[in-house]
């Protein structure tokens, strides 16, 4: 049953998933304060819709989009609109946001509530429906999930994909939802299904999480024969959208390529869950599962947690942190980014919080390349950061684009398996950048 | 023996001769016409291929003018100055203009290391505009220089290194005014001045007074104080947002307002 399909390239890093995997998802409760930031995802920020002094509730819409590629954000705690500042942001420099200090009612929006026969609305409600809800894909990079269920006219979804792979070290909020929620998890593949109007889903499960792909094993035998179950291979970046489509449909996302371009499309586990939530009831995006975990926190846990709320209220709730933390990054250790301070928000893509120790942060100094080609080897995009990161270093932008930086996912690897400890993705970033500018001001 | 070196130095010694005449002939028959004011004004220019002109190099500024008639401004040459721009004005035979004033690059913040503290400890690519990706950068002041001396590595003329206290220096003798490092600083401290304006604002924060004061000691923190009548009367001084702007450089009330100045935001050139 146990398919091993997998991916060209990646790495086996220390899963440390026995941190926190054995701990329910608990609730916490709503916190005093939360800043809601108008940009948590990709694409244009939304503009705040409510004034400085006004009172709102749980579910209330606070910032409108006004472009296709955005989401609204909503009220995650019921209270009164203390500023709207530009404020830090987990994932750098200060955004717009909206600060709501809670009166502790806790007071819900009457509109949330639970739709008789969701399932009989038409596909236009439905993405309509998530679209107010303001979801934004889970699993980090919180593309607004709308958009993606909205392919153009002529690339027809023949397989929908769910990820539960969590291939990230450490972090577990998807493997808790897995096991906590799978039938929610199931409803929303429907709706996904019934709007993309496609009739073969998948669920790509890493391995390492052998209770949900049972689970979801005994479920798919009651859903029908349209829904396979795909355990994977335990390697990093298997839950990388091309990686997880490579895996599981061997098809090739071409360079530059959407997976609609091959009739993919990949959701979240997760997402699925907000989005029955949000078709069924009416229930707009405002709380997650963070896994908060690392070495260096007192109590590792996967809470349930109010958008909005800061790092440091969150953490604790956890306990607080041990005496050697050093570094708090939002999202994994592979891809997540270091904060500084503790007074940033948890976001829409906020899917865990990794407290490491002094001795785990310690990062040596880069040293020339040797030209081992080990990053070569673990690329999954089949890129050549060697080759690329000298290109960045010495500013050769064009043949940078040439040789394909613009393909590079940034899951790490590279920088992982290097013996020098360049940093490779750091200087990718800084290249895509540049390429970016250029092609910008060509056009 | 001696019939030995005799030999081969006849036939290196011909073989020698006869591709000397074969490229000879070559260089004549496929010669390259260019035009002579090109060269000439090539060996004018000074040849660092900077690119403060806006050409690809110093051919490229040299063939752009010759190719216009001397119709565009030729008084692009920065690093040359105005001995250049005479100097091929002769060339062209056209009139030089008005020599524009010469310029040097000044750096607009005096938060070193110890007076402008980081927030977070950067262990990422040493170069700055890679350093901004990363959080915004170690440095606590969002507007303050990096220190990690990307502007020293741009410099075409040496005329730029790194202090020990983390900022970086112009040594201004070899400074051309190119812009070079005006464009490389990712954080737009750099500036270009006219080499008579000894005092300039050395801080380009436009942050609030106490946000200011969280993250740097010699930040300015816009009281306005210099722009006053009582410090300026002669307006020399205006405000421009936060920030103190010099209108007039060559008033002589300007040393009052370095003197008033509360956080010793200005910097008096040597």
């Amino acid at each position: 049953m146990f398919k091993k399909l997998s991916f060209r390239g990646g790495v086996h890093p220390p899963e440390k998933k026995e941190l926190s995997e054995n701990k329910p998802i608990e609730k916490m409760p709503p916190p005093s304060m939360v800043i809601i930031p108008v940009i948590q995802h990709i694409g244009a920020p939304a503009e705040p819709c409510v004034e400085v002094g006004e009172s709102v509730k749980v579910g209330q819409k606070i910032a409108e989009p006004k472009a296709f590629v955005s989401v609204p954000s909503h009220a995650s705690i019921s209270g009164t609109v203390k500023s709207i500042d530009k404020m830090a942001h987990p994932v750098g420099g200060k955004v717009l946001s909206i600060v709501i200090e809670g009166d502790g009612n806790d007071d819900m929006l009457p509109d949330i509530k639970q739709i008789p026969d969701y399932m009989q609305q038409s596909v236009e409600e439905m993405r309509d429906r998530i679209k107010q809800a303001g979801i934004a894909g889970m699993g980090g990079a919180a593309f607004p999930t709308h958009v993606k269920l909205s392919p153009p006219a002529g690339k027809p979804i023949d397989k929908l994909i769910l990820n539960g792979a969590e291939c990230e070290p450490y972090l577990t909020s998807d493997a808790r939802l897995m096991l906590e929620h799978p039938n929610e998890i199931i409803e929303g593949m429907k709706i996904f299904m019934k709007i993309l109007d496609c009739h073969d889903a998948y669920i790509g499960i890493e391995n390492n999480k052998p209770e949900a792909i049972r689970i979801f094993q005994k479920l798919a035998k009651e859903a029908g024969n349209n829904f396979q179950v795909i355990g994977l291979n335990v390697k990093y970046p298997q839950g990388a959208e091309k990686q997880l489509i490579k895996a599981i449909t061997n098809r090739d996302v071409p360079a530059g390529g959407l997976p609609m371009d091959v009739g993919c499309l990949v959701q979240n586990v997760g997402t699925a869950k907000a989005v029955y939530e949000a078709v069924s009831s009416n229930k707009p995006f405002y709380e997650r599962v963070v896994s908060v975990t690392g070495e260096g926190i007192q109590e590792t846990k996967n809470v349930l947690v109010r958008v909005g709320t800061t790092f440091g209220e969150l953490i604790e709730f956890c306990g607080g942190l041990k005496d050697d933390a050093l570094k708090i990054i939002n999202g994994g250790p592979m891809m997540g980014i270091a904060q500084f301070a503790m007074d940033v928000p948890v976001i829409k893509g906020t899917s865990g919080i990794v407290v490491l120790s002094e001795k785990q942060s310690k990062l040596p100094a880069p040293q020339p390349c040797i030209g081992c080609a080990r990053c070569v080897d673990s690329c999954p995009m089949s890129l050549m950061p060697n080759y690329l990161a000298a290109l960045v270093e010495h500013k050769r932008f064009d043949d940078a684009h040439k040789n394909g930086v613009l393909d590079c996912i940034e899951c790490g690897c590279c920088s992982y398996v290097c013996p020098s400890k360049i940093r490779h993705v750091h200087l990718f970033k800084f290249g895509k950048l540049e390429v970016n500018k250029k092609l910008k001001s060509a056009a | 023996m001696d019939l030995m070196i005799l030999s081969s130095i006849i036939s290196i010694g011909g073989l020698g001769l006869l591709f000397g005449a074969g490229l000879a002939y070559a260089s004549r028959k496929f010669a390259v016409e260019v035009d002579p004011k090109i060269e000439e004004i090539m060996d004018i220019l000074p040849g660092a291929n900077c690119g403060a002109c806006g050409y690809p190099g110093c051919s490229g500024y040299a063939e752009a003018i010759v190719k216009s008639g001397a119709d565009m401004d030729i008084s692009m040459c920065s690093p040359g100055g105005a001995e250049v721009t005479q100097k091929i004005a002769g060339i062209m035979g056209v009139e030089a203009g008005e020599a524009a004033e010469k310029m040097v690059a000044a750096i607009r913040c005096q938060g070193d290391d110890e007076k402008a503290p980081s927030r977070f400890n950067y262990q990422g690519v040493a170069d700055c505009t890679s350093a901004q990706l990363i959080m915004g950068g170690g440095k606590a002041c969002e507007y303050g220089c990096l220190g990690l001396g990307t502007c020293v590595e741009s410099c075409p003329f040496d005329a730029m290194y790194m202090a020990d206290n983390g900022l970086p220096v112009v040594i201004e003798e070899k400074c051309t005014a190119c812009g070079v490092c005006v464009a490389a600083c990712p954080r737009n401290i750099i500036e270009l001045i006219p080499v008579s304006q000894k005092i300039f604002v050395g801080c380009v924060s436009q942050d609030k007074a106490k946000a200011v004061k969280k993250v740097c000691k010699v930040g300015c923190i816009g009281c306005s104080l210099c722009s006053k009548p009582k410090v300026t009367p002669s307006g020399s001084i205006e405000m421009d947002g936060n920030l103190p702007k010099i209108v007039d450089r060559k008033a002589e009330d300007l040393e009052m307002a370095v003197e008033k100045c509360p956080t010793n935001s200005f910097v008096v050139r040597k």
